[in-house]
């Protein structure tokens, strides 16, 4: 008999279920969701360090009550490319995606150019595009610097 | 010819089609400039020179370019008396000058200011050096004065020394010249060499890159010696920067050894990479690489303003 399955975050009504996020990247992508922006009702569990036979180990964030923006899809590609998204309707999966990194990517971060025309003030939103997606390598639509460490620029 | 009403930012907006039309039409254009024909194809144009950054030779130059060709500038030569200095944004700076002229030049002091200003004007926007960015027109120059030299631009043996890492105009160079399959040949102080991205892309354009430490070796069988300024500021000692600037300057002994046809380039200004001694050898070509910056500008504004390449 198989063992039984240890539940170590309870299932959730409505909302979305961020599964294979690369060990120890949830805080980050609960800084992407926005936790301060959802329905004051809505729980977000976090799993940190969860045994995965894919991926060794990994995190797990699931949000009650949101469905996730494109712009934040793509900031999740951008930090978790591993990671799937799952939509939760009345306790059923609906829908289940991998994340996929676009080639444009607007809005997300900052260049790490200090000397950008986009971090001087500009009414213009920061813009990259995909210069490497293994690993992912961005370069800036404006100055052309290219970035690799997202997370310290991620706005 | 489809350059007509478009921004040049970066030499990657043009083909090798294009940069060779753009020599060609600049090539036409050297009588004009010197003032042995008069051409006023640009008459009843403005174009507007946007110098947020002082840079008086590129600046003299665009204005002489499209003066000779009968047009009109407008231009704001000091940031600190116009309206920037009240602290204006580059856009609404951009869309105002765009309302006035038929085609804007801009330097500016940061990176991707002028994509930016090709976003925000309804007018063709030409890059004439943004930061530590682009500035296209200087390739242009450069392809123009090897052109001018060798005849061509294919299979030449091309050394680029001095500061590979901050100079911009090197980057551009080095793209260009592998779209014309030249060969490169880099010389640089191990803390200004060209920077992992630069090279990471001429691996990707199938350049033929090698890198070189003897100055005099590299020069015996060279076809271009582009020399680039070693700035103080990048050291952190005074004797440091001394010793790295000794080493790197070219002088008639250095080029004892060189082809007879080997000419010698650098953007000037320059601060001691080159003895004035080289002035009067026939290596040296900094001089008219200077020179042909007026008709490649006048090629440019002809083709982006009229459409119209040689006549």
């Amino acid at each position: 008999m198989a063992a039984p399955r240890e539940l170590k975050i309870t299932p959730i009504k409505n909302g979305t279920v961020i599964d294979h996020i690369g060990n120890g990247l949830s805080l980050e992508v609960l800084r992407i969701i926005g936790v301060s922006e959802l329905d004051k009702d809505s729980t977000v569990s976090v799993a940190l360090h969860v045994r995965s036979q894919k991926m060794g180990w990994k995190d797990i964030v699931k949000v009650e009550n949101m469905e996730l923006s494109p712009r934040k899809v793509n900031a999740i590609a951008l930090i978790a490319p591993t990671a799937t998204i799952s939509i939760i309707r009345d306790y059923k999966v609906r829908e289940k995606r991998t994340v996929d990194l676009p080639e444009h990517i607007v809005g997300i971060a900052r260049c790490p150019n200090p000397n950008c025309i986009t971090n001087r003030g500009e009414p213009v939103e920061s813009e990259f595009e995909v210069a490497r997606r293994r690993p992912v390598v961005l370069r800036c639509v404006y100055c052309e610097r290219q970035m690799d460490d997202f997370l310290a620029h991620l706005i | 010819m489809a350059l007509k009403g478009r921004d040049l930012i970066s030499i990657r907006d043009l083909s090798r089609e294009e940069i060779e039309e753009v020599l060609k039409v600049a090539h036409r254009m050297i009588p004009i400039a010197e003032g042995s024909k008069i051409d006023r194809r640009l008459d009843g144009l403005i174009v507007a020179l946007a110098f947020l950054e002082p840079s008086t030779r590129t600046r003299l130059s665009f204005d002489t370019a499209a003066q000779r060709l009968g047009g009109r500038t407008i231009t704001i030569a000091d940031p600190t008396t116009s309206s920037v200095a009240k602290g204006e944004t580059l856009s609404d700076t951009v869309r105002m000058l765009s309302g006035y002229a038929d085609a804007l030049i801009l330097r500016h002091p940061n990176e991707g200011a002028a994509r930016l200003a090709a976003q925000m004007s309804d007018k063709p926007v030409i890059n004439a050096g943004d930061g530590a960015g682009q500035h296209p027109t200087q390739t242009l120059t450069d392809l123009a004065t090897i052109q001018e030299a060798h005849g061509t631009l294919s299979g030449l043996r091309v050394v680029l020394l001095g500061d590979l890492k901050y100079g911009r105009t090197v980057h551009s160079l080095a793209h260009a010249l592998a779209l014309f399959g030249a060969e490169i040949v880099l010389i640089s102080p191990p803390s200004l060499k060209l920077p992992d991205e630069v090279t990471e892309h001429l691996d990707q354009m199938g350049a033929k890159v090698r890198e070189e430490d003897q100055v005099h070796r590299a020069v015996r069988d060279a076809d271009v010696l582009y020399v680039t300024r070693i700035q103080k500021e990048r050291f952190g000692d005074e004797t440091e920067y001394a010793k790295v600037a000794g080493s790197y300057r070219i002088d008639n002994t250095v080029l004892s050894g060189a082809k007879q046809r080997l000419i010698v380039m650098h953007p000037l200004p320059r601060l001691g990479e080159i003895a004035p001694e080289v002035d009067a050898s026939p290596h040296a070509a900094y001089f008219r690489q200077a020179f042909l910056g007026v008709p490649v500008r006048m090629g440019l504004l002809s083709l982006i303003l009229t459409g119209k390449g040689s006549s």
